[in-house]
């Protein structure tokens, strides 16, 4: 049993303690959005916002997310993500789209930490979310583009 | 002469008179047969250096800013930075896969190391390509050991709970050898034998 808030709403999920955040999302909670590409932290398709830091919510046993305060993509809308998923759009970034909401909340994290980020911020920030499409001219564009729009 | 015997035999077992090591590290008492003191805190050093060089410990304590990890002491992946304390990069802090305790993968061997907080040790405490006489000077010097006092220095590797992960790793990460109570242990006969520093 674990209670945590989701999206601004409190759940309370009945799963054994070391079910991955992950699954009790997707399968417990219906927010598919949050895709599972690995499972061991290395592709960052599952990422989501934990208590305002980003998350891979594959390793992330529901026990630790007790009391804990998450935002998935079906929930994520701030400033940054905006302009993110305007520019998303603009740019037709995508190309299958798997990897795509763990792209945006890690976009996202980075602009509302470094509101213009550089080539290398953006390299750091964005390292452990793999595209089996390579978009990653158009991602690195799309933050790029987004960090405009804020700033504007 | 059963009681003799068997009052022998507890006797050995409560003190063993050979060469003890617990999981591949000499206790203390294996140095005692040293006497010059200088030579026995060199040798005691030494014991410590097979838990600071082991891979546990080394990946963490890199001489740029890229962690390690496994047991060849690979560039750690993804690709991930020291970043402001050591925490990694906005977007991407440790903090983003390392989680407050060693999580096992739900879909195949192996786990994630975790512990709080999980951080890179500062650069100035590298120890990757040192020698034991590099590392041995620069645990001693403050500007290089933290800041610390030889004081501090046993605290920390006797109780320090990110130094003590190395013995409990997690699936799929062999531990450090013996265990951080011996590290201790080890670590204040060396200071209190003149904290001798070896040739090379």
């Amino acid at each position: 049993m674990a209670t945590f808030t989701v999206n601004g709403e409190e759940r309370t999920v009945d799963v054994p303690e070391d079910t991955p955040l992950l699954w009790v999302l997707r399968d417990e909670l219906r927010l598919t959005g949050t895709k599972f590409g690995c499972g061991v932290a290395q592709c960052g398709a599952c990422t989501v916002m934990m208590d305002g830091t980003t998350r891979r919510s594959c390793v992330t046993p529901v026990s630790a997310v007790e009391g804990a305060n998450i935002t998935t993509i079906e929930g994520l809308d701030t400033p940054e993500s905006q302009a993110v998923l305007a520019a998303w759009e603009a740019l037709d970034v995508p190309q299958c789209g798997w990897c795509q909401s763990g792209q945006i909340v890690s976009a996202s994290a980075l602009l509302y930490e470094i509101p213009d980020p550089t080539d290398e911020d953006i390299d750091r920030a964005m390292a452990g979310n793999i595209c089996r499409c390579a978009t990653y001219q158009r991602i690195r564009q799309g933050i790029k583009d987004a960090a405009k729009a804020l700033e504007a | 002469m059963k009681p003799i015997a068997l009052t022998g035999a507890l006797a050995l077992l409560a003190a063993p008179a050979f060469a003890e090591t617990v999981n591949g590290l000499r206790t203390v008492n294996e140095f005692a047969a040293i006497a010059d003191e200088t030579e026995r805190s060199t040798a005691l050093f030494e014991e410590m250096f097979a838990v600071i060089s082991h891979p546990r410990c080394l990946n963490c304590h890199p001489v740029d800013n890229i962690p390690r990890q496994g047991d060849d002491l690979a560039l750690h992946n993804p690709p991930v930075v020291r970043g402001d304390g050591g925490m990694g990069a906005p977007g991407m802090r440790c903090s983003t896969c390392h989680g407050p305790e060693n999580v096992a993968y739900t879909t195949g061997a192996g786990s994630i190391p975790g512990h709080v907080p999980w951080h890179l040790a500062p650069i100035e405490t590298g120890w990757i390509g040192l020698t034991p006489a590099e590392v041995c000077a620069q645990l001693k010097d403050p500007e290089r050991n933290g800041g610390r006092t030889l004081a501090e220095l046993h605290e920390h590797n006797a109780e320090d709970g990110l130094v003590g992960w190395g013995w409990e790793p997690g699936a799929g990460r062999e531990p450090a050898p013996g265990t951080q109570e011996i590290f201790g242990e080890l670590t204040q006969a060396w200071i209190d034998t003149g904290a001798a520093c070896p040739a090379a």
